[in-house]
């Protein structure tokens, strides 16, 4: 270990970027499970179910047909932009999870480090410099696939990027104003208040020196604008299968499609973080700090979840069902009870990221909730809403915080 | 020290390479893309410097907003590859000592600025490029001409949408 020592501040963040690509990877294969998974339930159908007890194995069969499928280059395609694409959206996706905090500062073996993997007091700044790259992504893909559909999609995308980018960065100005700062750490702790819990968070604005301000409006503007973004439904012009195949990834397939596939679920966690740490207090607890009993809430989700597994799975039709689902099961239990019985510390240090993870999965949920009830915007009114409405109400919150605030530090 | 000279001496690299490319590059999409190169490089020359915010301004407004316009519209226009045209004869008989004089004239403005120059950069103060000092001095040594360039900027917007609108009508 001190021989290692002089290396930490280049070993450590190293571990940390290995340790959060291979969750966030995981992450979005699971993610397209639950989106499948819970439209079809929204549908009245069953989702994947045949691969893998609950069909928890189709992320895998899914990633073993990306890697075997052909990949087949169509004629005419400008070959810098097609190859680059991919890549390019894939790179900016993975690479704005970097500036999120996932917790408070941790101290492992006497090292103290940031729950992130860079801390720097723009990161806000820097993950919106980085979304402003990510339709260079879309765009490219669409313009050099020599195809019609892709380059419509492409069109469609910078159109949209360019009306909502600017909603996007006015709705967390008041946020900013509140915060006096442009470090997501710092933000998340601004949201703390000891004794009243979640009413400190930016949403409702009760904050420590009664210098908030409800943040209601900019959440709004800003979640909306994020799946805009993000070019999620009701915003997917980009890729609307019904009037462009697939938009700009038409021509792709294999694993280049695949890239821009993780790239779009990517972008969808590092949005939900990031309306997490501006308007829902990041990683604190929705409790009081004196209510210390709530700190077991872990274990008491935990532990009845994964006893309803062993109970599900014990009565599963096939064999492999009845082993692995009772095995998950266990595990969780395990995991939950061993909290209960580890040293305090444990406990303490797995809350922020517990609710930081609590409140990233709620926001997810609400994404594929939107994805399955409301249909596709037509073009002019995705550019009248933007524009017409979004636009002015993000502005106009700007100006009713800063009201409300100088008229608070006046009085 | 060395580990930022490096740095800079790669960015500064690829951002002349960038340059150089946008000019060469016969498809305007591939000269928008150069010169997307030549902002993100400069985004990180600024980083360098200590100008955080410059830099993350830099990406977002130029790299970002302006040059997904250029994008937008070299799509939406579908322009073509450019073709070749021989050199006027003018040009290639004057090009050389133009760029011979303009080469001299910047180098010596480069080495009058260093032999000026009494001390370490600016940026290298730190308090200066923090955003907070930033934008207290933009809202009160430099309100007036920061208030004038927006005022520029409003004025440039209404001349867009009024040549916007003669052509509808």
């Amino acid at each position: 270990m001190s021989t290692l020592a002089p290396y930490a501040f280049i070993l450590v963040p190293l571990i940390k970027v290995a340790l959060l690509v291979f969750i966030v990877l995981t992450a979005d294969a699971y993610l397209t499970w639950l989106e499948r998974k819970v439209i079809g339930h929204i549908q009245a159908r069953w989702g994947p179910y045949r691969v893998g007890p609950h069909g928890l194995l189709q992320p895998l069969a899914d990633g073993v047909k990306f890697i075997l499928k052909e990949d087949p280059m169509p004629e005419g395609v400008d070959k810098k932009a097609y190859f680059f694409a991919p890549f390019l959206t894939l790179m900016l996706a993975l690479t704005s999870l970097a500036v999120i905090p996932f917790g408070p500062d941790v101290t492992i073996l006497g090292y103290k480090t940031n729950f992130g993997i860079a801390d720097i007091n723009i990161s806000l700044l820097a993950l919106f410099a980085i979304t402003a790259l990510s339709v260079y992504g879309i765009a490219l893909a669409g313009w050099g696939s020599n195809s019609k559909y892709s380059l419509l999609g492409g069109l469609r995308s910078s159109a949209q990027m360019i009306s909502y980018e600017l909603s996007m960065t006015l709705s967390v100005v008041g946020v900013l104003l509140m915060a006096g700062t442009l470090s997501l750490k710092e933000i998340v702790e601004m949201q703390h208040y000891s004794s009243y819990g979640f009413l400190g968070w930016n949403i409702i604005g009760f904050t420590k020196d009664h210098f908030g301000f409800t943040q209601i409006i900019g959440c709004l503007c800003f979640f909306i604008s994020a799946i805009a973004e993000t070019n999620r439904v009701p915003f997917d012009l980009p890729e609307a299968e019904s009037e462009l195949v697939a938009g700009y990834h038409t021509e792709y397939a294999s694993m280049k499609f695949a890239m821009f596939f993780i790239g779009e679920y990517t972008a969808m966690i590092t949005v939900s973080s990031l309306s997490t740490i501006l308007f829902f207090g990041g990683w604190l607890s929705p409790f009081p700090d004196s209510w210390t009993i709530t700190q077991y809430l872990p274990s008491v989700i935990l532990i009845p979840l994964g006893l309803w597994i062993i109970f599900d799975g014990i009565r599963y039709e096939t064999i492999f069902g009845r082993i692995m689902l009772p095995g998950v099961g266990t595990v969780l239990t395990l995991i939950g009870a061993g909290l209960f019985l580890l040293p305090p510390w444990v406990n303490q240090t797995i809350q922020g990221p517990f609710w930081f993870f609590f409140k990233v999965f709620a926001a997810l949920f609400f994404y594929i909730w939107m994805r399955a009830t409301l249909p596709r915007f037509r073009y002019d009114q995705l550019m009248d809403f933007g524009w017409k409405l979004l636009l002015p109400v993000s502005i106009a919150n700007v100006i009713l915080t800063s009201a409300v605030l100088f008229w608070r530090t006046r009085g | 020290m060395s580990a930022v000279l490096f740095i800079f001496f790669v960015l500064a690299g690829l951002a002349v390479f960038g340059a150089v490319a946008l000019i060469l590059q016969s498809h305007p999409i591939h000269s928008a893309l150069s010169l997307i190169l030549v902002m993100l490089c400069l985004a990180g020359l600024y980083l360098l410097m200590g100008a955080e915010f410059v830099a993350a301004v830099q990406i977002i407004v130029y790299g970002g907003a302006v040059m997904v316009l250029f994008v937008f519209v070299i799509m939406l226009l579908n322009a073509g590859e450019e073709e070749r045209t021989n050199f006027s004869k003018l040009a290639s008989f004057a090009i050389v000592p133009l760029a011979l004089a303009l080469a001299l004239a910047v180098a010596g403005l480069i080495a009058a600025a260093i032999a000026h120059s009494t001390s370490q950069m600016p940026a290298a103060s730190g308090e200066l490029t923090s955003t907070r000092e930033l934008s207290k001095l933009l809202f009160s040594t430099f309100v007036y001409p920061f208030e004038l360039t927006s005022f520029l900027i409003l004025v440039a917007i209404l001349g867009a949408i009024v040549l916007a609108q003669r052509e509808r009508n």
